[in-house]
């Protein structure tokens, strides 16, 4: 039986860590604003060149 | 130069129908100039992209601003209160844009630095519609900056103390750090509960239950001190106000379980209810997390502060200079430009007040005034410029507590919803209950089953399937409504909106398109001088013709008008270049031709010679004819209008016999129209208005909608803000509210006959807590995928599911 202590302290500080992972990005403000980052990773500069080229 | 083009061009740069097709660049065609200079900014900067990434993604231009209006922000003390920080060399400052709508709006406030060389870095927040900008104080200031993004159609809302936005971030976080916490403990401690739920309680190893039971009561100790506090604040500010509110047998709940589950883990009865304890809570915070973002997307953040004045012109010497209000003292001669609110009491020394008391008093009716009359503040000017002498000196707070009077007298004090009710008594029953219930076994000595009675009922009937139905099920609508462009102040209004039996629509604005008139000229042709001071004389009223006479003439020259009158319902007139002018309605300027039927007409008479008449043909809204069909069969409707009844042959044509078309009305009669509907005929009536010359009305109306090509207009008047397209998808939003009541009363139904049937059970305390702990999260689940798929189902019945339009 002691083996399934073992496994359940494990997966409580797994699951511990994946929660100081979430309060850390919370308080590192990566909830704040959850629109411009996945926008903003898709803009590059050959939309802009391409346009140069038009003119 | 009439326009009558079977296709209709849109805007480039705005994307609204342009009226006329002679302000081109490169084959693209603008509504206005100010579009046009728009585009040309980002033309010569290569900033295109910024029309690559969404088509028309700009906001219409008001080019309706005096030159140095940001002058103050020169003022080093103004200044400082606005900017984050400063070494001297660098800036921050977070600026609020409430316009931001897109990613092309993110794309080009993230590239100012390419606009002007002074900017080194600008970072969009899209959520809360924030904008850090860093500039170098040698090649720009806040002035350049601000001045930059209201070049572009961006401008910012400055406000000198900003703690909301910011307290905004912080709750958000803190919700959602407890979301997070709750819900780590509530998946463990349901994880360490199952081998007892699936072995029946019997079969496990008294030391392993022991270390089982230990950690579970561990990890729901931060659930109860930390994610549950604010239901037992709630419930304690209740108790306190003598009100029960759906916190308090939440609160009770939570606490008796986790108290009797202290007494069965060391009693060694049992593992306890802590997984329902830390579900409870998991949920609940989950269902307000979502309730409270729903509405923070929309444009009803703008505060009365953003109207504050901040600084005003003040005569220094011979020079008008702004300085901060708080530095205003008694005797300065004041400046206020059209659209500018008055921070002083005072009395006028030059020019003709035409004061907007609607922020004061929710009278929208204009008041004039000459010089020597006094004035209080808190109007707004509407006019040309004033002059005004202090009398009193601005007092903040003075000025705070009149707006607050009227704006956040209507956002405060909600009346209280069915739900809100419903959820009282339901928390009081359920109180009674199960209270009589442990009594009942007390009295029979069976002590075991009074505690068992009791919390078993109380997880089970907790009212917070209640809150959980209508919080998912209001969120979910506003969302969908959003989608089609329709946005609410607050959840209550859905439920006023569904008990709607009488629809009164406004003409001009609401019926009709501001933006889509034919305007044709009949008369002595027009030199550029005289087009000029018609020009000045119309951008002095607000009424829609006068800017349909504006839009149709097109100078960008703004000369100064003296003496300005405005005439309601019958005209205007004033000076202009010494030359006097008056124009308005034929009786009001005695023309000598009486107009021909169908359209308005402006008649417009110089210094007492006639010169000829502007014909305004109100184009009416695409799909009015199919909605007035679909209304009629459900609703009362009435049209009311400010202008005459040349147009109630066509408007009789759409709308049916037992259609009210009323004419000649003025906002006070509109108001009084609608009490008479509220009173005499007990309707509920929604007003359907354009937020500017109907604010009486739309106030009085048991919901007050606003018809706006702009989304970002504040009307303070109005319970929701409808974009202008989707004008013809009223009857199917109007049937979607409908349904989504009935969703809120299947998932009530469905929860209670859940509740009755496990109360049943809990009462007579033979119902087994495992069975019950696991009941709850599965009914909290079940409601949560009823309202969505429910809600969703009807949207789409409707057509009002996610439409490719909106970007």
């Amino acid at each position: 039986m002691n083996v399934i202590i073992l496994l359940l302290i494990v997966s409580i500080c797994i699951a511990g860590a994946f929660l100081i992972a979430f309060i850390w990005s919370s308080e590192d403000g990566q909830f704040d604003d959850v629109y411009s980052p996945p926008q903003r990773i898709l803009f590059d500069d050959h939309i802009e060149s391409k346009h140069k080229t038009n003119e | 130069m009439s326009t009558k083009t079977a296709a209709k061009i849109k805007c480039y740069h705005c994307g609204t129908s342009c009226n006329q097709y002679n302000i081109v660049i490169d084959e693209k065609y603008f509504c206005c100039e100010g579009c046009k200079t728009v585009y040309e900014i980002l033309n010569q900067n290569n900033l295109c992209s910024y029309y690559d990434l969404n088509t028309h993604p700009g906001l219409k231009f008001n080019k309706n601003i005096w030159n140095n209006r940001f002058e103050y922000l020169d003022i080093p003390e103004i200044k400082n209160k606005i900017i984050q920080f400063s070494n001297g060399i660098q800036t921050h400052v977070h600026l609020e844009i409430p316009q931001m709508h897109c990613s092309s709006c993110l794309w080009l406030l993230e590239n100012l630095h390419k606009l002007s060389p002074g900017i080194v870095y600008s970072r969009v927040n899209f959520t809360d519609k924030n904008i850090l900008i860093v500039f170098n104080e040698k090649e720009s200031s806040l002035r350049k900056a601000v001045e930059l993004l209201t070049n572009i159609g961006y401008e910012p809302q400055l406000e000198i103390e900003h703690p909301k936005a910011e307290n905004n971030i912080l709750i958000n976080k803190k919700r959602l750090l407890k979301i997070g916490i709750a819900g780590f403990c509530f998946g463990n401690i349901m994880m360490l509960s199952l081998p007892d739920y699936l072995s029946g309680g019997k079969f496990i190893e008294p030391e392993l239950r022991w270390f089982f039971t230990t950690i579970s009561l561990l990890l729901s100790l931060p659930v109860l001190f930390y994610c549950a506090t604010e239901f037992f604040v709630n419930a304690w500010k209740s108790i306190k106000a003598k009100f029960i509110n759906i916190d308090l047998p939440i609160a009770l709940a939570i606490l008796l379980t986790f108290l009797r589950s202290i007494y069965e883990i060391q009693a060694g009865l049992g593992n306890g209810y802590l997984d329902s304890m830390s579900g409870i809570v998991f949920f609940m915070l989950v269902g307000r997390f979502v309730q409270d973002r729903s509405y923070q997307s929309l444009s009803y953040n703008r505060n009365y502060k953003s109207f504050f004045p901040i600084a005003v012109n003040v005569l220094d010497g011979n020079h008008f200079k702004p300085r901060p209000i708080e530095k205003i003292q008694v005797n300065d001669t004041m400046l206020i430009h059209n659209q500018e609110i008055i921070p002083a009491d005072g009395i006028v020394v030059n020019g003709i007040p035409a004061l907007d008391y609607s922020f004061v008093s929710g009278e929208s009716e204009i008041v004039y005034g000459k010089p020597g009359d006094p004035i209080y503040a808190g109007a707004k000017q509407t006019g040309s410029n004033i002059e005004i002498k202090v009398t009193k000196p601005v007092s903040q707070s003075y000025l705070t507590s009149l707006w607050n009077k009227d704006i956040f007298k209507k956002e405060k004090n909600f009346q209280k919803t069915d739900i809100d009710h419903l959820g009282q008594y339901f928390s009081i029953f359920v109180l009674i209950l199960a209270f009589s219930a442990a009594t009942y076994w007390y009295v029979q000595h069976r002590n075991d089953l009074m505690w068992n009675s009791l919390t078993t009922f109380l997880i089970v009937a907790c009212p917070c399937a209640l809150l959980l139905a209508s919080n998912f099920t209001n969120s979910q609508v506003l969302k969908t409504l959003a989608q089609n462009k329709l946005y609410f102040r607050h959840a209550s209004v859905l439920e006023k909106l569904s008990k709607i039996n009488h629809i009164v629509f406004d003409k001009t604005g609401t019926l009709t398109k501001n933006d889509d008139q034919i305007i044709s000229y009949a008369g002595t042709p027009l030199n550029l001088d005289l087009k000029i001071r018609i020009c000045a004389l119309a951008k002095q009223s607000t009424h829609p013709l006068s800017q349909a006479v504006v839009k149709f003439l097109q100078t960008n020259d703004s000369n100064a008008v003296e003496n300005f009158k405005q005439t309601e319902g019958k005209g205007i007139e004033g000076w202009i270049d010494d030359h006097y002018l008056k124009m308005g309605s034929a009786a009001f300027v005695n023309a000598d031709n009486l107009a021909e039927e169908g359209g308005s007409s402006i008649h417009i008479r110089e210094d007492g010679h006639y010169i000829g008449c502007f014909k305004v043909i109100q184009q009416y809204r695409r799909g009015l004819d199919t909605l007035t069909t679909a209304l009629n069969t459900r609703f009362e409707l009435s049209v009311i209008s400010g202008d005459n009844d040349k147009e109630s042959g066509f408007l009789s044509q759409i709308f049916n016999k037992e259609n009210t078309l009323l004419f000649n009305y003025n906002p006070e009669d509109k108001l009084n129209y609608i009490k008479d509907l509220q009173n005499k005929n007990q309707s509920n009536v929604l007003m359907i208005g354009d937020g500017l010359n109907d604010a009486g009305a739309l106030k009085q109306s048991n919901v007050g909608i606003a018809v706006t090509e702009n989304k970002n207009n504040f009307t303070p008047a109005c319970d929701g803000i409808l974009d202008g397209n989707s004008f013809d998808k009223i009857p199917s939003v109007l049937a979607f509210i409908r349904n989504s009541r009935l969703t809120i009363l299947i998932i009530f139904t469905y929860s209670l006959i859940y509740n009755i049937i496990g109360g049943y059970f809990a009462l007579r305390g033979v119902l087994s807590p495992v069975i019950a702990a696991i009941l709850m999260p599965c009914s909290s689940l079940s409601i949560i995928l009823l309202s969505y798929c429910l809600t969703e189902l009807s949207a789409i019945r409707n057509r009002l599911s996610r439409t490719d339009e909106n970007h």
